[in-house]
């Protein structure tokens, strides 16, 4: 029971930090209909953020989880700028040659990762310093308590911003239809600036969050926790905000429950295979739906 | 109020309109009437910058259209309620209004302004919380219509209103956009129901493949002989 209860909560904290990443690819998908295969490529990003910020924070005096705030930053321009130099010329172009700009802008980012920093890994300082919360006679790492809390906010907010605000719901009319936004008066450049600097600042936090329980940052470590939120995205439904949720909460639990009762090794196995069987199963995955329109 | 002058038009190699002219003076119903393919879809886009132009001149009061950019045409006073309605169709319907008033900042007088739409049309009242995409086809018609009122327009472009709606909705859609036009909106009509665009509207242009090949007074037109013959299966 103790390793069960251990495994769930590990679960749900490496799933939040799939959720946020998850969710920076629903957005942009939903909006621009392009899988941003960099978005993976991003949380790297922060990882050095977080590495090259801890210390000069600490210097001066200031606590190291601050290093939260360069991470957004950073992730939030480089996905702004991708966008506007890597996709925004090829709009209305086939989606072929969007798809391959955007494994090629994944490629770009790891390589350049690969020059500037080399490709040992690079540890990162303890960023948040929280005594572990024993519930029970199960013990949790702060790190996890503050993962978890964190993320729950962060998706809340996102989703009243989503559903409430004025430029939530433009977001919502560009992704349903892009031409009928604009004839309501809605910028379809701002919108998609807006949602790759969201989706990208998400995976700075991400990046931290990530950091706090795997402590080491190296050019390629984006690639693989991207695939997976990937994964996460399309079981969810890619496209669909609380579906990138609830996906990455259910890849964390599958990946955390295969290490724990059936083998380490087979966990990204499984996680894999679930993207077959949806794919096979319900391509438009859980909360995906191809909503009947009345003519 | 708006003028359009010897605009052409193309997809690829094919030219789809042919030095159109056609202009819309404040408080007229214009209609633009012609079969499928004739280019009426097209002439609307280009005015509001969905389609881009090669060659001619739109003006709205004084602004050359063309050189403006799409999504700032809507804050000149002109809105446009495309074919096939284009609803947000997983927004609910109090949403769709209030996406509909995305250029407008005055918060308390948008409220008030979707009560206005609410009073012309009780239904939409009655199911503000529902997704737009299941309403019936009447209601997603007089939604588009909604829409674009909330843009506070002078003039309104209007794309096949009555496309797919029973013969008693038509009916009704048309008696709006009468009173529309009453209460001082400005409306270019494009319609394949020549019959019933002609019946409200004060002046007309017949479109063939791209020309104009007939335009004047809308009475005249209904009882114009070739008119009759090939537009209204008389």
């Amino acid at each position: 029971m103790e390793l069960f209860i251990k495994q769930v909560i590990t679960g749900i904290q490496v799933g939040s930090v799939y959720a946020l990443v998850a969710l920076g690819y629903t957005m942009v998908y939903g909006i621009v209909k392009l899988i941003n295969f960099a978005h993976g490529d991003f949380i790297m990003v922060g990882g050095y953020m977080a590495v090259f910020s801890i210390p000069l924070l600490m210097n001066a005096g200031l606590p190291a989880w601050l290093c939260i705030l360069a991470a957004v930053a950073v992730c939030t321009i480089i996905g702004i700028a991708t966008e506007k130099i890597a996709y925004k010329p090829l709009r209305g172009a086939p989606s072929l040659s969007v798809l391959i700009t955007a494994i090629a802008m994944s490629l770009f980012l790891e390589n350049l990762a690969l020059i500037l920093f080399s490709s040992s890994p690079r540890p990162v300082n303890n960023i948040f310093n929280m005594p572990p919360v024993t519930i029970g006679n199960i013990q949790f790492s702060g790190v996890t308590v503050i993962t978890i809390v964190f993320s729950v906010i962060i998706m809340i907010g996102l989703q009243i911003f989503i559903k409430s605000t004025r430029m939530g719901k433009a977001m919502r009319a560009v992704s349903e239809d892009g031409q009928a936004a604009i004839l309501m008066g809605i910028s379809t450049n701002r919108t998609i600036s807006l949602t790759f600097a969201i989706g990208s600042g998400l995976a700075g936090v991400a990046a931290v969050m990530y950091c706090s329980a795997y402590p080491q940052v190296q050019p390629y470590m984006g690639s693989m926790l991207g695939l997976k939120a990937f994964i996460a995205a399309v079981l969810g439904g890619i496209g669909n905000i609380p579906g990138a949720m609830l996906g990455g909460i259910i890849i964390g639990l599958v990946e955390s429950m295969t290490k724990g009762y059936i083998s380490t090794q087979l966990a990204d196995a499984v996680v894999f295979g679930i993207l077959i069987l949806v794919l096979l199963v319900k391509p438009t995955g859980i909360l995906g739906k191809n909503v009947g329109e009345k003519v | 109020m708006l003028k359009v002058t010897n605009l052409n038009v193309s997809y690829g190699a094919i030219h789809a309109i042919h030095n159109v002219s056609l202009e819309v003076h404040q408080g007229e119903i214009v209609s633009l009437i012609g079969a499928n393919g004739a280019g009426k879809t097209t002439i609307l886009h280009t005015i509001t910058g969905l389609k881009k132009a090669t060659s001619g001149e739109v003006f709205l009061e004084g602004t050359n259209l063309l050189t403006t950019d799409p999504a700032k045409i809507v804050t000149l006073g002109m809105a446009h309620v495309p074919e096939g309605r284009r609803i947000f169709s997983q927004m609910t319907v109090k949403e769709n209004l209030e996406i509909g008033a995305f250029i407008r900042g005055d918060n308390e007088q948008i409220a008030q302004d979707i009560e206005q739409v609410y009073s012309h049309f009780p239904r939409l009242k009655e199911r503000y919380k529902q997704a737009a995409g299941t309403l019936s086809g009447g209601e997603q018609q007089m939604l588009a219509i909604g829409r674009a009122m909330m843009s506070k327009p002078q003039i309104m472009l209007m794309d096949e209103p009555s496309m797919g709606l029973s013969p008693l909705l038509v009916k009704e859609i048309f008696h709006i956009i009468q009173e529309l036009n009453h209460n001082g909106m400005t409306i270019l009509l494009v319609e394949q129901n020549a019959k019933m665009a002609l019946s409200i509207a004060n002046r007309a242009y017949v479109l063939e493949t791209g020309n104009v090949v007939m335009e004047g007074n809308a009475q005249d037109m209904l009882a114009d002989d070739k008119v009759k013959k090939a537009y209204l299966g008389l």
